[in-house]
């Protein structure tokens, strides 16, 4: 069986900046993978990446044996890819079940003309599509807020929002970039215990760009470390965690270390 | 203060929200209805010419208010639409029952058209490409003039639909329930939009053009076709015009027309079809709110009548500033806080509709 998703030796310059400098790894149908690494490393750039934003210069990115280097940005999702994004991007001027149910944009059916005449048809499927709602509104606990307009909510509800409006699209692979970043502790924990259900109960693939470790290796099957846009190390989250290049940039090396002979 | 027990999905989908709401648009129809009876034919004339500003009104907010597109040339789509309706009657001999929704038809296609190069530009570069756009529009007018009659202009004949005809001075009440009509219909489709997924897709470019993209939404058509809906509606308000002047030329549909339009969906407040509705009426109704303050003034004063040229421009610029400055949120937004002040008494707060972002977002990351 191959990978859900492979990127196949991904290399993105900005200019002469190299962002991401030929990567490569497979995700796995049915785990958890996360990236970790520090700021700049290229991790939400390869989500971008993923999400058709940037053109690579080099490699390939296929998702279920298949090449998305032909696909346009708005195929993604149709092709069973969702995301959420790093500083939140709501539609602010909706209310939260608006928003959910742009996430089933994927799903319809109807077309402008029996939109506007509003048909039997189209109100068949405004019912559809919120049932479909109702259960990720029931599994992330937004029963309380269905109704509320996204400038109105406090940060750490948007943020599952968003997860829920990426849920929605009823994906194959999700891709969180920092899902717990800004959240309190017991948030961070619900988070937690919603990335193993996704993973779990909704037989979800999950990629994650994350800075919390404690989370990544709480609910990760495997870690790729990135530093610069090159691959530090790739493995089991405790493997990675200890992997001295990885430790190394992170926090750095002392002087006296690098003056003994290796 | 209300609140609505939804016990189905249909709750939301509904027209309406609760069945007092729709007792109050039930009450409003009925006025609209009878009010030939009780109004000179002078007021009925200003209330049709207020529905026709409401329907172009609408048409601007679909592309302004719903999608987040500004445009500045949607003289153009009224000039499109007029042009259309009139020389398909004339020179084809169609009836204006076909007439004016193929008008609607054409300004649409053409809107659609335009907006894919268009839509490739945000924010002050794209309110000057649709700038563009109208003063092409005016002068294409004038150099077809064989097909257009060029600066003379043309006239319009009268509605004729099935041997009733519609004249704005000789029946005046019957004009005014067409276009009522009409302009019933227009708002149904408006709504029908805003609860579904097209129209929640113009919302989601509106707001963030990434992740609307990342749910799905391929933004370039959906921006193509929120142009093509509002440059049709704005076409069919066009068509409308052209008849209730009578006569019209490239000069009618010029670029004040644009500006008036889109600072009346700014004044009437984005996003909603009762701003639309609010705006039409402070761009119809001025310059008669005007001329009748005047009058009044002159009789208490005892001078003699005294035009002011330019004075109803610097009224509806005053009107404008202080809008933007004081309430960017429209006369709706305004009466939405004061029945939210009403309904919640004594319990309001001031800083209620703070945290609500006031401004149309336009300019945010894509």
């Amino acid at each position: 069986m191959s990978a859900l998703l492979e990127i196949d030796n991904v290399t993105l310059r900005f200019g002469g900046v190299v962002a991401v400098n030929q990567v490569s790894f497979n995700v796995e149908e049915g785990e958890v993978f996360a990236l970790v690494g520090p700021n700049g490393a290229g991790k939400s750039t390869l989500f971008n990446l993923i999400s058709r934003i940037y053109d690579p210069a080099e490699g390939d990115i296929r998702f279920d044996g298949e090449s998305i280097l032909g696909k346009a940005p708005h195929d993604i999702a149709r092709l069973g890819i969702a995301r959420t994004f790093q500083n939140i991007e709501l539609f602010e001027q909706a209310t939260v079940m608006q928003n959910l149910l742009v996430g089933r944009h994927r799903h319809r059916k109807s077309n402008m003309w029996t939109e506007l005449a509003f048909t039997p048809f189209v109100r068949a499927e405004e019912r559809r599509h919120r049932e479909a709602i109702e259960k990720v509104i029931d599994f992330l606990d937004l029963q309380a807020y269905r109704d509320k307009y996204i400038a109105g909510l406090p940060y750490g509800v948007r943020k599952v929002v968003e997860m829920g409006r990426a849920l929605a699209i009823e994906p194959r692979l999700l891709l969180l970039d920092e899902p717990a970043s800004g959240l309190s502790v017991e948030e961070t924990q619900d988070v937690a215990f919603w990335v193993e259900d996704i993973k779990k109960q909704m037989g979800i693939t999950v990629l994650m760009v994350e800075h919390d470790m404690h989370l990544v290796s709480a609910v990760s099957d495997r870690v790729l470390a990135l530093a610069d846009g090159q691959m530090l190390s790739i493995g089991k989250p405790h493997e990675v965690q200890n992997d001295p290049r990885v430790i190394e940039a992170y926090i750095g090396v002392s002087d006296e270390k690098q003056e003994v002979p290796a | 203060m209300r609140t609505v027990f939804k016990t189905s999905y249909d709750a939301d989908i509904n027209l309406f929200r609760h069945g007092a709401q729709r007792g109050w648009y039930i009450l409003l129809l009925v006025v609209m209805l009878v009010l030939p009876l009780g109004v000179s034919s002078f007021a009925i004339g200003e209330m049709t010419n207020l529905l026709i500003w409401s329907i172009a009104c609408m048409g601007l907010m679909i592309l302004v208010g719903q999608t987040g597109q500004a445009s500045l040339g949607h003289a153009a789509f009224l000039a499109i639409g007029c042009y259309a309706n009139v020389l398909l009657q004339e020179r084809l001999g169609l009836p204006f029952i076909l007439s004016f929704p193929l008008a609607g038809l054409i300004a649409g296609i053409a809107g659609a058209l335009i907006a894919r190069p268009m839509t490739k530009l945000h924010g002050i570069y794209l309110a000057i490409g649709t700038l563009a756009i109208a003063i092409l529009v005016d002068d294409f007018i004038v150099i077809a003039a064989p097909l257009t009659n060029g600066v003379i202009g043309l006239f319009a004949p009268d509605i004729d639909i099935f041997g009733l005809s519609f004249n704005r001075y000789a029946n005046p009440e019957r004009l005014y329930y067409l276009i009522l009509g009409i302009t019933l219909l227009v708002v149904l489709a408006y709504r029908n939009l805003q609860r579904s997924p097209l129209g929640r897709s113009f919302a989601a470019i509106r707001d963030s053009e990434i992740s609307a993209q990342a749910m799905g939404v391929n933004v370039a058509r959906t921006k193509a076709v929120a142009f093509g809906i509002s440059a049709g509606i704005t076409g069919l308000a066009g068509a409308l015009m052209g008849h209730f002047a009578g006569i019209f030329n490239n000069e009618t549909f010029n670029i004040i027309i644009s500006i008036q339009l889109l600072l009346a969906i700014v004044i009437g407040g984005l996003g909603t079809i009762h701003g639309a509705f609010f705006g039409a009426a402070v761009v119809a109704l001025l310059p008669q709110a005007i001329s009748m303050t005047r009058d009044l003034l002159n009789q208490v004063l005892g001078g003699g009548s005294i035009a002011i040229p330019g004075l109803e421009s610097a009224i509806f610029g005053a009107i404008l500033i202080a809008f933007i400055l004081f309430e960017p949120s429209g006369i709706y937004g305004r009466w939405f806080k004061i029945r939210t002040y009403f309904e919640l008494f004594p319990f309001y707060r001031r800083d209620m509709f703070r945290r609500q972002k006031s401004y149309l977002k336009t300019e945010r990351m894509r």
